[in-house]
């Protein structure tokens, strides 16, 4: 043990020694001008991604999402309902063979993608979400929760079954692999062009989404604590632990975290059950007023439609479905059957979405942090009428914070932990996306990797230290990059998922694959 | 007749060998099974780049515990003149000792005494003893 706290002290104090001066200079180089030119540069890309559907204030790629994950609904007919159950008797572990015992179980691979995407979004985005489309935003963030588990199904049995499986017995996959292979067996051209196209997008992804942006929210909830001071220093601290973990392979602190995560999972529903508890009486008229919200919109900005929008792309931002970047997570599963990891992953919008966005909605609502107006029963507006004025005037993970602290005190506390750790899981998991994508384009190798480990710890203090707005809003339109071109790609593949699926289920229902006894 | 001998690796280990030897060496035919368990929950949480190489680590564990527990002790009693062969396998060590005795048909299952002790085995009790109340054949415990 003690060889292991060497290389890591030694590790530390080179990265500590070594940082500050880049960190210094990437914040002096990043000036006003930096962010100009790039705002300038990349805005275009950004615009298309973002841009709303002419007539509306409805981005087309929330749409895009969403029309995929209906599609896959429809064409797989409602694979996530017909096989719900057989979904968690994989994930129990009733089908897998006790001689394939020590391989990573279908559980396993569920928590290690849940990881990546349960996190700030499920927190600090379903309050901007009901904050400003009101409690009937929660009614559209669950059905598209629930289609969007037919686009994580799809992606994710092709994850499986296209991968690379190396000599070592190491295994890399994803879209860019199915993508390749995929249009290569269909015979489609321009699966090269298109895995590259989404390597590249989530490299971006990775380093954005993935890294600033959660470096940056976590230094935000740290100086709501202890007060105000310079970013670049949560973010060398933050960069060290996470060069220890992947560069340092200091495995126990990713074990640690992968552990403690889970049960931050837990306590954070835990104490939302609570809050309900307490608040029983409310529970009936919280779901009234979601129902008459997603339908009425109860006076907020846009109506039904603001509701709407904003439950849509609260799901679609916080499950990831469709995006591609639970296919790499999902896909070192060993199985025989690739379709059983697309059953087990289509938990993932459930128990994300579903179940902890709704947690954080009801508590929102049944809190009484939204102000309604006593006369009409619809809900105020703040003064600059864009979001619904709330008690104390909080919005974003403050109003979470204290629709949570109104019932539990100390509660707040718990939640700013939960916080940073949640954004230090989803850091590591996109660290290993990017670098899956990296690979893919560089190839594999000791050096190359090193090289993108780096840069993504270079990318954390960047993220902490600076308000990059133009570079977070790039790195957020990467993400959903990977969106476009993953979904355009799953409607030429899901053909290969549903002759997987007919075989599957006629094999199940005959009884060739069974439960093993244990 | 079938006995299912648990190793785990530690002196201790030899204690129950010695005793299977004799044990056996009394019975006209006696085939003998050892088994090492490798402790492993598939409910645990992993990195996604542990998962990726979790497939190398399983054949680098079992490799391990081929060469260093069973081969060494396959060798040991056969020398002695008995029939024996090895078995290496994840998962919880009591529950999995007595799933393969199960199924193989052993008339009993002999181990050491834990050797682990203190706060571990406060929280979550030794596998021997699990092993001791659960198993579905007679267990004999070597000390």
């Amino acid at each position: 043990m003690s060889n292991i706290y060497r290389v890591f002290f030694t590790v530390a104090a080179f990265f500590a020694a070594s940082l500050p001066a880049a960190a210094q200079e990437a914040v002096l180089t990043m000036d006003e001008k930096v962010n100009a030119a790039f705002s300038s540069a990349t805005g275009w890309f950004v615009n298309g991604i973002f841009m709303s559907i002419p007539g509306t204030n409805f981005p087309w790629i929330v749409m895009w999402l969403v029309i995929g994950a209906t599609v896959f609904t429809i064409y797989f007919a409602a694979v996530q309902f017909r096989f719900f159950g057989h979904a968690i008797a994989l994930v129990k572990g009733d089908y897998s063979d006790p001689d394939d015992a020590g391989e990573v179980s279908h559980f396993q691979a569920l928590a290690t993608a849940l990881s990546g995407t349960v996190g700030l979004g499920n927190i600090a985005g379903v309050a901007v979400a009901v904050g400003i489309g009101g409690p009937g935003a929660t009614f559209w963030m669950i059905l598209a929760g629930l289609l969007g588990m037919a686009s994580k199904f799809t992606e994710c049995t092709l994850g499986v079954k296209y991968r690379n499986e190396y000599p070592d017995g190491s295994v890399s996959g994803g879209p860019m692999y199915y993508i390749a292979k995929g249009f290569n067996e269909l015979g489609l051209p321009g699966g090269k062009i298109l895995a590259v196209m989404f390597s590249i997008f989530c490299i971006l992804g990775a380093l954005g989404g993935g890294n600033m942006f959660q470096a940056n929210q976590a230094h935000a909830q740290i100086t709501q604590i202890t007060g105000d001071f310079p970013g670049w220093i949560t973010g060398i601290i933050f960069a060290t632990i996470v060069f220890a973990v992947i560069v340092g392979g200091i495995k126990s602190i990713a074990k640690v975290t992968e552990k403690i995560v889970p049960l931050m999972g837990i306590l954070y529903v835990g104490a939302a059950l609570i809050v309900l508890i307490v608040n029983y009486n409310l529970i009936g008229w919280a779901f009234g007023q979601i129902f008459a919200g997603a339908f009425t919109g109860l006076g907020v900005a846009g109506g039904m439609v603001g509701a709407l929008i904003q439950g849509f792309k609260r799901a679609a931002f916080s499950n990831e479905a469709g995006v591609g970047s639970a296919a790499i997570a999902h896909s070192a599963v060993k199985t025989k059957e690739p379709i059983t990891e697309g059953f087990v992953s289509l938990l993932e919008p459930l128990i994300d979405t579903v179940v902890v966005c709704t947690m954080t909605a009801l508590v929102i609502v049944i809190s009484q942090q939204l102000i309604i107006d006593p006369n009409t029963g619809n809900y105020v507006l703040n003064e600059a009428g864009t979001a619904i004025a709330t008690v104390g005037d909080t919005s974003g993970v403050a109003l979470t914070s204290a629709a949570f602290g109104s019932a539990i005190s100390w509660f707040p506390y718990v939640l700013a932990i939960a916080v940073i750790l949640f954004a230090f899981s989803t850091m590591i998991s996109w660290s290993y996306y990017g670098l899956k994508a990296w690979t893919y384009l560089f190839g594999e190798g000791k050096t190359k990797e090193l090289v993108f480990k780096i840069i993504f710890c270079i990318f954390i203090v960047i993220g902490a230290a600076a308000s990059l707005g133009p570079v977070i809003d790039f790195s957020d339109a990467a993400i959903f990059a990977m969106a476009v071109v993953n979904i355009f790609c799953l409607y030429f593949l899901m053909k290969i998922v549903r002759r997987e699926l007919v075989s599957y289920s006629a094999r199940l229902k005959s009884g060739e694959i069974r439960k093993f006894t244990h | 007749m079938k006995l299912v001998i648990g190793l785990d690796g530690q002196s201790s280990g030899e204690k129950a060998l010695e005793f299977a030897t004799q044990l056996a060496a009394n019975m006209e035919t006696c085939e003998l099974i050892v088994v090492y368990v490798i402790e492993w929950s598939p409910f645990s949480f992993q990195t996604a780049e542990e998962n990726a190489q979790r497939h190398k680590r399983r054949e680098e564990e079992i490799s391990i515990a081929t060469d260093r527990v069973l081969t060494p002790a396959v060798e040991t009693l056969t020398k002695a003149g008995l029939s024996a062969r090895a078995i290496v396998r994840h998962g919880d060590v009591a529950d999995t000792i007595d799933a393969i005795a199960h199924k193989e048909g052993a008339s009993q299952i002999i181990i050491a005494r834990s050797s682990a002790g203190g706060f571990s085995k406060r929280i979550f009790g030794s596998s021997t003893a699990n092993l001791v109340m659960n198993a579905r054949v007679p267990v004999t415990v070597v000390v």
